[in-house]
């Protein structure tokens, strides 16, 4: 039960894009396309729960064990770098269609700041290694969900006649701002779910 | 001073858009953000351009990647230290700053190909545009949102819209910041 509210609390009130403000970069430059939409949210999905594992166990066995705490944000952005790195060369020999598919946007996502984020929120708020999983998982199908929801938004708006000064990146700005309007919709539902479940 | 108006890092290249729409809740945060992030884009800059001869082509991402985080980790003690309320506001944006594309950006377009004395001003240029950029897009979301400007009162309270300081509020505030920028370059 404790799962099933960290899942649609992360997906739904908490999305990471909507109302935590990270990962907006890829979310306003990848959001063209339905499709390239699709391919984003699920690399995304991918490094981000193996790089919830790889920074937790790093956290736990080495900088704690060793009081390195201090080295959080080198020791992570240098790991995430690298994992990515070795997804990349992984993917490209064991499974050439999945490399195809997510391939061009893997390097993109190093500088996507809610991997390095969640991992350090997971961190912060003191989740056990499975609760970690479970948050980064669901924050990565939030992302998704925001993305692919926005994609679909703006293939419509490129039919749509729209004055001169707000074209291009001004509308996609507000119209995030009203799907995030609509998200605000999902605030509370955590707490009610919480009572529900007798949490 | 090309990066305050004509290639202002937010308004126009839209650059670092997540503490750009995450910290501007308020005119001051907004201020104390880009202050953050120009004193790392300073000192990167200077760095990455004083040991750009040492570096191998090959490997000069991470390099430049460890340089930046090494000066975040350095502010995020300091600020820790110094100004711990802040730090808490800001909270996570301030090691975000690592991955902040207008840091590796200017590393890989200024820094590595000029002097340390160029670096230092393209540096304060760039972080400039950006701190103006967020204080205004902060003093925008604050006075609509509360009425208030700087913690200073200027609209009685019942006139604020609380969606302003809201997350909706921060993408229309600069979806409509953006908008009015392009039509004044036009101009």
């Amino acid at each position: 039960m404790e799962y099933i509210l960290i899942f649609i609390t992360a997906v739904f009130v908490n999305n990471i894009v909507l109302s935590q403000f990270l990962g907006i970069c890829p979310f306003l430059g990848v959001s063209k396309k339905v499709e390239t939409a699709m391919g984003m949210g699920a690399a995304v999905a991918f490094v981000l729960t193996l790089a919830t594992i790889v920074t937790y166990v790093i956290q736990k066995f080495v900088l704690d064990a060793f009081g390195l705490a201090y080295m959080q944000t080198i020791a992570f952005i240098l790991v995430i770098a690298a994992l990515v790195q070795m997804v990349e060369i992984i993917l490209k020999k064991v499974s050439p269609a999945l490399y195809q598919a997510l391939g061009v946007f893997l390097p993109l996502i190093t500088t996507n700041c809610c991997i390095l984020g969640v991992a350090i929120l997971v961190i912060q708020n003191d989740y056990d290694l499975l609760t970690g999983v479970v948050y980064a998982f669901s924050t990565a199908l939030g992302f998704a969900l925001a993305l692919i929801v926005f994609a679909g938004i703006r293939e419509q708006l490129s039919l749509v006649n729209i004055p001169k000064g707000m074209q291009g990146m001004s509308i996609a700005l507000i119209t995030a701002g009203l799907l995030a309007m609509a998200f605000m919709g999902f605030s509370g539902v955590d707490k009610g779910l919480s009572a529900l479940f007798g949490l | 001073m090309n990066g305050i108006i004509k290639e202002n890092p937010t308004f126009v290249l839209l650059l670092g858009m997540c503490p750009t729409l995450g910290t501007t809740s308020s005119a001051i945060n907004g201020m104390s953000m880009g202050l953050a992030t120009m004193f790392v884009l300073v000192c990167s800059n200077v760095a990455i351009s004083s040991i750009k001869n040492l570096v191998p082509d090959m490997v000069r991402i991470p390099i430049f990647v460890v340089v930046i985080a090494t000066f975040v980790t350095v502010l995020q003690m300091v600020m820790q230290a110094y100004v711990p309320a802040l730090y808490a506001t800001l909270g996570l944006f301030i090691p975000l700053i690592v991955v902040n594309c207008i840091l590796l950006g200017r590393a890989e377009a200024f820094a590595c190909k000029h002097g340390p004395v160029p670096s230092f001003f393209d540096g304060l240029g760039i972080g400039l545009g950006f701190t103006i950029a967020l204080t205004l897009l902060g003093g925008v979301r604050e006075l609509l949102g509360t009425g208030k400007l700087f913690n200073m009162t200027i609209l009685p309270e019942q006139y604020g819209m609380l969606v302003f300081v809201l997350a909706p509020g921060a993408f229309i505030a600069l979806g409509y910041l953006i908008a009015i920028v392009n039509r004044l370059r036009k101009a």
